[in-house]
């Protein structure tokens, strides 16, 4: 439920405040006119006590029955009741109060200036439900939008831990099936790729979607993975790392580079049927880094007209999630040679809140 | 639990299509231990194993199916006649489906060698025709796989090419066969024009008759032809017959 304005502490200091000198200054006017301080005490006390009471009330009925936005003489005609109840209430009690014979002068200015008090309490009370009415509107409009980027953010995060679970199953089994077969033959390379499968698997388990990683960890995660690729592929693999020494210590996404190689790898190894250089450089540029994979693939053959596949289209996304940006990857393909190009901007630390 | 295999099998040359070549050496570790299994080649991809199978005629392969260029389906595609086959594969939800669907053997990787020896005896005690008569559904089925087809593996004098479908001009029933008429020229392949209609891309390909299917990229314009029929007259000077039924699916393909 929303908070009544009164509830903030801002607010109902503010609101007393106000209504202390409003009193206040109905006891000078009512003195001013020659009535005892007795008299205008009671006459002030009186009449806002009750303004006040029906502005609490006001408050509350909004609270928890705000109108459409068409209906706004609901809030006319509770205004005018009020003021009616409230005035008419004031003028029974204080008739009750301040019944003197003696001085039956205040009497009749009481019923003389029945009018200008009905008119200053409905404008009273109908400027506290105008405020209500607006607080009340934006107070939900608030709770909307938060409800609105809470269940955004938390379908984000889902997306991304699902477009980080994309490991290829292919990979794995292939490379479990490369390691039964060393075994046999050559059980010291066995043990050796064993170790390289478990180092990856556990990098790309422990990175946490929050948590940034230097890119220095990203590559030798990366170089893993091509380690056990080329034990897959042999002679048909080999691999190319260009880095510059600033852009190590640059942070990224954790796994945000893997799709994009095995990307290259799928291109490069299943497009074509000759040995593959899988090309990789990483450089600073100003305050971004700079990604460029780059692999071989043959023209004449369909895959690459038809889109960038599933890795490239998950990258995209991803960055888009965290830059809201999609002009940060960019692909090319020219000389049989087909490039990727990554920006990923200067990690910024309030990027996930 | 071992039964030795009718004479007929002795000596069954055998042939491993695999690119990695771990997985074709633990498939030649595990050959030792059957000395009816003769292994006389190892291939690297589809189009080193179409070459082996046809020179070397091998009673039984095992055929990876990821594989660069074309994969084990494509390549038996293009074999008249294939041998039994025992597929291997590490992980591939499609093909998995389709082999059991159709009751063929597979090994999925990695594979142990209790494994391995079961699928080979089971193959032998199959006799003859190793279980290859569900070939022919089984390849029909993968190759009817779900989402459009991008390109048509074909074999033109020994040599085998891969043809987008944008480079088609359009299909033509020839008997059992389908007419692939292209850039490059025309190509025979095995698979009916039913085939073609559910994995070509139904707005660009047209079945304007009953043995014709258009590219409609390739249309220049539509000349009327006789009664009730006319004429596609396409970009590269052909000329397609289109029936009445077929000219109003094809104004609806083109918006008119």
């Amino acid at each position: 439920m929303t908070r009544s304005p009164i509830s903030v502490s801002k607010f109902r200091n503010n609101f007393f405040g106000w209504w202390v000198i409003w009193a206040a200054l109905h006891v000078l006017l009512v003195t001013y006119y020659g009535y005892s301080l007795n008299e205008s005490v009671t006459d002030s006390l009186v009449t806002n006590g009750l303004l006040i009471g029906a502005c609490w009330i006001i408050s509350n009925i909004l609270r928890y029955y705000l109108p459409y936005s068409n209906r706004y003489w609901y809030v006319l005609l509770l205004s005018i009741t009020f003021s009616l109840v409230a005035n008419a209430l004031s003028k029974f009690i204080l008739n009750l109060i301040l019944i003197d014979p003696v001085n039956s002068n205040y009497i009749l200015f009481l019923s003389n200036t029945y009018w200008i008090r009905l008119g200053v309490a409905f404008l009273l009370i109908g400027c506290m439900a105008v405020i209500c009415v607006l607080w009340y509107t934006q107070e939900e409009e608030q709770e909307h939008r938060q409800r609105k980027d809470d269940a955004e953010k938390l379908s984000r995060e889902a997306e991304l831990y699902k477009l980080r679970q994309q490991l290829q199953p292919h990979f794995l089994f292939n490379s479990l099936n490369s390691i039964s077969a060393l075994i046999g033959s050559d059980p010291s390379q066995a043990r050796k790729m064993i170790h390289q499968l478990s180092d990856f698997l556990r990098t790309t388990l422990r990175k946490e979607e929050e948590q940034w990683v230097k890119m220095e960890e990203e590559l030798q995660s990366l170089e893993l993975y091509l380690e056990i690729e080329k034990v897959r592929f042999g002679y048909r693999l080999s691999t190319s790392i260009v880095k510059d020494e600033k852009s190590l210590q640059m942070l990224i996404p954790p796994m945000l580079l893997q799709p994009v190689v095995e990307n290259a790898i799928k291109f490069g190894l299943y497009d074509t049927t000759d040995a593959v250089t899988i090309f990789i450089s990483v450089s600073s540029q100003n305050d971004s880094l700079k990604v460029i994979v780059q692999n071989p693939f043959d023209p004449e053959t369909a895959s690459p007209r038809y889109g960038t596949g599933f890795g490239l289209n998950s990258v995209k996304r991803r960055l888009y999630l965290l830059f809201a940006r999609t002009d940060l990857v960019e692909t090319s393909a020219m000389d049989h040679v087909f490039t990727t190009t990554i920006n990923i901007p200067k990690h910024e630390n309030d990027y996930h809140r | 639990m071992f039964s030795r295999p009718p004479l007929i099998f002795q000596n069954m040359k055998t042939i491993i299509i695999d690119d990695e070549p771990l997985a074709r050496s633990i498939i030649r570790e595990y050959l030792q231990h059957h000395p009816e299994l003769e292994l006389v080649a190892e291939c690297n991809d589809g189009f080193e194993g179409v070459k082996a199978i046809q020179q070397l005629q091998p009673e039984l392969i095992f055929l990876d199916i990821q594989m660069p260029k074309i994969n084990g389906f494509e390549m038996l595609e293009l074999i008249e006649d294939p041998p039994s086959v025992i597929f291997t594969t590490a992980f591939d939800e499609y093909a998995i489906k389709a082999f059991e669907s159709h009751a063929v053997d597979y090994l999925l990787k990695p594979f142990s060698r209790e494994r391995f020896d079961k699928a080979v005896s089971k193959l032998l005690q199959l006799g003859k025709t190793g279980g290859r008569e569900k070939l022919a559904p089984l390849l029909e089925s993968v190759s009817n796989s779900p989402g459009e087809q991008h390109r048509v593996v074909v074999k033109l004098a020994g040599k085998i090419r891969i043809i987008p479908v944008e480079d088609i001009y359009y299909l033509e029933a020839a008997d059992d066969y389908v007419k692939v008429h292209t850039r490059e020229g025309a190509f025979l392949k095995n698979k009916t024009m039913g085939h073609f209609e559910s994995v070509l891309n139904v707005n660009q390909f047209v079945r304007t008759h009953r043995s014709f299917m258009v590219n409609v990229t390739e249309i220049t314009r539509i000349d009327p032809y006789e009664k009730d029929n006319h004429l596609a007259i396409l970009k590269s000077g052909g000329r397609v017959p289109v029936s009445k039924a077929g000219y109003s699916k094809l104004k609806s393909v083109l918006g008119l």
